[in-house]
């Protein structure tokens, strides 16, 4: 067993409470292994961590910047505080951003009652927003034989675009645009039904957290995404 | 003790919210007692009086009435509810938001009509430009999401209220249904 003598445990705390991290692990990896619930949104177990919707953030002692716990590796000493009425706040900025940059009108959506904005909006205890909503049109693409793609409820966490890239191998869906313009894309821009790249796997509606990628001929509430992690996991395994 | 003064009121809303409050059913007789229902579509009441304790309100403000009657509301109501999402987000109704008023009017009078084309001028309140839920403009004490929200939800509510607290759903209500 000549690996294990390489192994490195650091011991570091999360919350007040003392927690072991091995090697290559994530702040949201530890927590989440001694039961300390930090809300995430883009985060997707057995997907590379991209930090992109900052729910994650956390305080590290002597770091003056808040740190994505899920691309943050866990480090020795580390003294992490994952919840804080200051934290709290944020998130629950966070949720409102989100529900007032897209259209999202859960009591005619899809995915109603199976969707993660929704549900962490409950949780955050986000019962209404505060910011004006900015009701900007976005296209929704039916191109597809399949699918539906609605970008009035896409949340840009990117997991359709690296489950097409690291699990399909296709990288169908990309991100195109800045900011508040950024849009994902399939292909450069084509419709989704005419990528030639796509293999109609279903995996990016498999992941998608809201109701932005569906099944076609869904009515309100009916769309309830599988669970995709074991499968994923798997997937992961074969090819490392 | 005194009754509490209880008023609902419907704005821009598909009236799900009122059915909700009704399908309280025979729980209702359980608080009746200690209510006295001074203004509602369900009441024969006219004009909106003062001193009101509780105001359930449903839907979103989408007209100059709308808008009218909340300022009025907020005046006369100690605690003011928002009543299911039309009323905290602005919901469906506020959909039209993401096109041009004089669009929606002209797809819905002119496009679709099939007799007396144009939007109607006279005898209706007139739309404003956009839809907004009631807190974008007056003070909102207490917001219950859900569209609607459960008979349940509002029973607690009224439970909560009439014992003094004010209730904490964050467990129990979500946007959507
Ligand atoms: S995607 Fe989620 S938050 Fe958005 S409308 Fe649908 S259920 Fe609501
Ligand atoms: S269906 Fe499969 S191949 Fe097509 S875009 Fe989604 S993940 Fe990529
Ligand atoms: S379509 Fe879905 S999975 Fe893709 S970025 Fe938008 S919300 Fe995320
Ligand atoms: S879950 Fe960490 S940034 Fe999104």
């Amino acid at each position: 067993m000549p690996e294990i003598s390489h192994y490195q445990v650091k011991t570091l705390t999360i919350d007040g409470k003392e927690v072991c991290a091995s090697e290559h692990q994530t702040i949201l990896e530890v927590a989440r292994e001694n039961n300390i619930d930090i809300p995430t949104l883009c985060y997707f177990n057995g997907l590379n961590g991209v930090g992109a919707c900052r729910l994650c953030l956390v305080e590290v002692k002597g770091n003056n910047k808040l740190l994505p716990a899920c691309v943050t590796q866990a480090q020795e000493g580390m003294e992490v505080t994952a919840h804080s009425p200051q934290l709290h706040e944020y998130r629950k900025l966070i949720i409102e951003l989100l529900l007032t940059e897209r259209s999202h009108v859960c009591a005619v959506c899809v995915s109603s009652g199976h969707c993660e904005l929704q549900s962490l909006a409950q949780k955050l205890g986000v019962n209404h927003v505060t910011l004006p909503y900015l009701h900007e049109q976005c296209k929704a693409d039916g191109s597809h034989r399949h699918f539906v793609a609605d970008h009035n409820r896409c949340v840009l966490c990117t997991r359709c675009m690296r489950v097409c890239d690291e699990i399909e191998g296709a990288h169908t869906w990309d991100i195109t645009g800045r900011g508040i313009r950024s849009r994902m894309i399939t292909d450069m821009g084509e419709p989704w039904g005419d990528s030639e790249t796509c293999t109609n796997c279903g995996k990016c509606v498999s992941v998608c957290p809201v109701g932005a990628l569906v099944e076609k001929g869904k009515a309100v509430a009916e769309m309830t995404k599988p669970n995709f992690l074991p499968y994923l996991i798997q997937m992961r395994g074969k090819g490392q | 003790m005194d009754k509490a003064r209880i008023a609902t009121l419907w704005l821009d809303g598909c009236s799900g919210c009122h059915m909700s409050l009704l399908d309280i059913d025979e729980r209702l007789l359980d608080i009746a007692s200690a209510i006295e229902l001074v203004f509602s579509p369900l009441v024969d009441n006219k004009e909106f009086p003062e001193n009101v304790d509780l105001t359930l309100v449903e839907g979103a403000l989408a007209n100059e009435e709308d808008i009218e009657k909340i300022k009025m509301v907020r005046a006369r109501t100690k605690l003011l509810v928002a009543l299911g999402d039309c009323a905290v987000t602005g919901n469906v109704p506020a959909m039209r938001n993401n096109f041009v008023l004089a669009d929606v009017l002209h797809r819905g009078y002119v496009d679709n009509a099939t007799a007396n084309c144009g939007p109607p001028v006279h005898e209706v309140p007139q739309l404003e430009p956009k839809v907004i839920p009631l807190h974008e403009l007056v003070a909102v004490d207490l917001f219950v999401p859900g569209c609607p929200p459960s008979a349940d939800l509002i029973f607690f509510v009224l439970s909560e209220v009439l014992a003094g607290r004010i209730p904490d759903l964050s467990t129990r209500s979500h946007f959507g249904n």
